[in-house]
């Protein structure tokens, strides 16, 4: 059991950025489509996410923090190379972070300003997140190629990010709030879907590893699922929101459930092209594990305590289930 | 010699950290023990019923909310700083650093945010006696963090319990690790510092709302309850600031020579009350002290020795550590006259002056100012170490160019005063809004938690 330690907590921390990209995403989407010219809009998309901001964010602590003491080697390499992106990474993190509390506390002219902040600050999160996991992919190589592909990453994961908070925004809201988040969760479903697509043909051409690992007899047949069934999955929320509202808001859930297994399909793709390594083609998980003896320690915290975690969770979704309500202190 | 590319990313980096943790600690100070007073006000609503408490709690949970997020997002960037500016910490002890922070991360962390949404908007959703679980559960997640935060740091002023191979440390005991020789002392030291921190804000702002004409009875309440819990705090806070520097003095006695100024080691030697301690000369101007009182006050005998720097090898430098220890006591001897002399109103004159009024407004922060000074003493007073006798400051920092950690810094202290600014504004302009709300009548008393209470068989 020991020696497989490196692999166990790379696919923990690997389970904590999916939740991360879920869970924060669709709270960044949110922020990045809130209307400049309504309030009131504003207000309710705000609500809808209040409750669960702040633990969404916990899962990045929780990934960055695997990263740091599971793979202390791979986290100097992955942020001194990063630096920059990083801190605008934290800079937009903090904007959208305090905006949240400063909007609904500060006097009521400055709402609109904490409310720009509050866009501003889920856009530079979320395009800085993209941008660095496309430096990541290409090990940090520092070729005008490669950053190239960085900025698609971006653009995609901004798209991405953007889709899924509009399908959360479709099952947590109504009217003429639900009718503007279809419309935006569409237009940033075809442009996540392009880049998915761009993605997936560019990788396997500048990764002769990852080329290997998909496109030979049988995998090819195995995987071959994958993309079908990103395929169907973008079409099918694509009709539903064309439809939106749906008589009696008829599988408002659809969307996001949707686009929430297109996160983990997608998240399956990297993982297989580039399991073991932590850094891709630099490190391996196994070279930048930290000793046997600490890693046992954590991963017998991280048995008893993550279950307690996703019970809670689990928990605080379901006082607050269904269409969000004004949010108020009590 | 250090490479001047490199000493220069270093003292970047220096500055960074410390405005980014500076920044940081000024919300977990006040969120650990606001965290538990919002419990303390809940229970008290569940019990009697009586509205006031509601009203307090309802005020301050949403001071809580803010001082939480800021919180929050400060912390986030700290877990990153180890990685972009310090990859030598991780890489030298990541063995012990890596789990006491995987354990905060999945004991705290998460509980904390969890239950904090319910805590503040799941009122009206969740039975009371869950939401004033989830109350305390936010109080208990906020202060295991403090736990596990200072086990770590105790650790890096004071290791134990580890042995190092190839320049790695590597775990040998950790019980010892985690009850190093520090640690008791720090961590009460800054749980009471807390308690202290968030009285006088809970005071201040109490104060300000009844010089501003508030008539309800909601600041009365809350600023007696701050008061008293300052003036019960403030002398258990002295005899555990006393503990801590004894403790001190057995394991980095070059710290409290320091704080002292004392360079030649010395047999009875004075307090120095005042002085400008001059590193070039190696001697103290303008020294103004009380005879034999230091060696009496650290070693309790009238004559005991007290190592002076020129002793060590190593020393940090004296003039911050001098300068914060007496900027920390000197509030701290504030904070005890005005938490004590308002008590003695609010128990024999039944109310507050006017000028008390303005001094605890004016001491509504008075809690960070001490703890940063106290956090500067400790810190600096444990260079040019990072890990105490393991690795130096300089032996840690990042390649990365100066340039860029010169821009960041830039940036992150812009940011910071501006959150700062607006944060301390919002405060008062919640305590002047709520001045306009009306308070409450009969018909607003709440059922109590406890049916028991009520005198009801079922």
């Amino acid at each position: 059991m020991s020696q497989y330690l490196p692999e166990v907590f790379l696919m923990l921390m690997g389970f904590s950025i999916l939740l991360y990209a879920i869970l924060d995403g669709y709270d960044l989407g949110v922020g990045m489509i809130m209307p400049q010219n309504n309030e009131a809009h504003r207000d309710t998309m705000i609500a809808s996410i209040g409750p669960f901001w702040d633990a969404n964010e916990t899962w990045l602590v929780l990934a960055v923090g695997i990263l740091l003491i599971a793979f202390p080697m791979a986290h100097g390499l992955v942020f001194e190379a990063l630096y920059f992106p990083t801190f605008l990474l934290l800079l937009g993190l903090i904007l959208r972070g305090v905006s949240f509390d400063f909007r609904a506390k500060a006097k009521d002219q400055h709402k609109g300003r904490w409310d720009l902040l509050f866009r501003l600050g889920s856009w530079l999160a979320a395009v800085m997140q993209g941008y660095m996991l496309g430096r990541y992919v290409t090990g940090f190589d520092s070729g005008f190629a490669a950053h190239l592909f960085a900025v698609l990453s971006a653009l995609c994961v901004s798209a991405a990010y953007a889709y899924i908070g509009g399908a959360w925004l479709v099952m947590k809201t109504t009217g003429l709030v639900q009718q503007r988040a279809a419309f935006w969760a569409r237009r940033a479903g075809w442009l996540a879907a392009l880049g998915m697509l761009t993605i997936s043909v560019v990788n396997p051409l500048i990764s002769a590893d990852v080329a290997a690992r998909w496109l030979t007899f049988p995998a090819v047949f195995l995987l071959v699922p994958i993309p079908l069934m990103c395929l169907v999955l973008l079409v099918a929320v694509d009709r539903y929101l064309a439809h939106v509202p749906t008589r009696d808001d008829i599988g408002c859930w659809f969307p996001f459930v949707a686009v929430a297994f297109l996160f983990v399909l997608n998240f399956f793709g990297l993982a297989y092209s580039y399991f073991p390594d932590v850094v891709p083609g630099l490190l391996s998980a196994r070279d930048a594990a930290s000793s046997t003896a600490s890693l046992t320690v954590i991963f017998y915290g991280v048995a008893v305590v993550l279950p307690f975690i996703l019970l809670y969770t689990a928990f605080a979704y379901r006082v607050f289930w269904g269409k969000t309500q004004k949010l108020s202190y009590y | 010699m250090m490479d001047p590319a490199l000493a220069q990313t270093l003292m970047l980096s220096r500055m960074q950290f410390a405005a980014n943790i500076s920044f940081h600690i000024l919300f977990p100070t006040i969120t650990i023990a606001l965290g538990w007073m919002l419990f303390y006000f809940k229970v008290r609503h569940d019990l009697s019923g009586h509205p006031v408490w509601l009203r307090i709690y309802r005020f301050w949970v949403k001071v809580f909310a803010l001082s939480f997020a800021l919180g929050v997002v400060s912390g986030i960037t700290m877990s990153f700083q180890f990685g972009t500016n310090w990859p030598g910490f991780m890489q030298t002890v990541g063995n012990i650093a890596g789990p006491l922070l995987g354990y905060e991360v999945l004991t705290a962390f998460f509980m904390e945010a969890t239950f904090l949404g319910i805590m503040l908007f799941g009122m009206n959703r969740v039975p009371n006696w869950v939401h004033t679980t989830s109350t305390a559960l936010v109080a208990i997640g906020t202060t295991l963090s403090a736990f596990w935060i200072l086990v770590l740091n105790s650790w890096m002023h004071t290791p134990t319990g580890y042995e190092l191979i190839d320049g790695v440390a590597h775990v040998t005991s950790w019980k010892e690790v985690i009850f190093n020789p520090s640690m008791p002392y720090r961590l009460s030291h800054m749980l009471l510092a807390s308690g202290l921190t968030a009285s006088f804000l809970v005071a201040g702002i109490s104060a300000y709302r009844l010089l501003k004409g508030d008539t309800k009875a909601a600041p009365r309440y809350a600023l007696a309850t701050a008061v008293f819990v300052a003036s019960l705090l403030m002398p258990i806070q002295a005899l555990v600031g006393d503990l801590h520097g004894l403790n001190t003095l057995e394991h980095q006695p070059q710290k409290i020579a320091a704080i002292e100024a004392v360079w030649e080691t010395e047999a009875g030697a004075p307090l120095v009350l005042f002085a400008w301690p001059d590193e070039q000369s190696r001697e103290n101007r303008y020294e103004l002290g009380v005879p034999y009182l230091a060696s009496l006050i650290l070693t309790h005998k009238v004559n005991g020795e007290i190592i002076g720097l020129n002793a060590f090898e190593h020393h940090p430098p004296v003039k911050p550590l001098f300068f914060g220890f007496r900027l920390m006591v000197g509030l701290g001897l504030l904070m005890m006259a005005a938490s004590w002399l308002s008590t003695f109103y609010i128990l024999r004159r039944h109310q507050i002056p006017v000028w008390l009024l303005r001094v605890l407004t004016g001491m509504t922060f008075s809690g960070w100012l001490a703890s940063l000074a106290g956090w500067y003493v400790t810190e600096i007073g444990r260079q040019p170490w990072l890990v105490t006798g393991v690795l130096k400051t300089a032996d840690a920092v990042t390649s990365v160019a100066g340039t860029q950690v010169g821009v960041s810094l830039a940036l992150y202290l812009a940011l910071y005063a501006f959150l700062l600014i607006a944060y301390i504004q919002t405060l008062f302009y919640l305590a002047r809004k709520s001045i306009r709300v009306a308070e409450y009548d009969d018909t607003e008393t709440t059922k109590p938690g406890l049916r028991f209470l009520m005198g009801q068989a079922s």
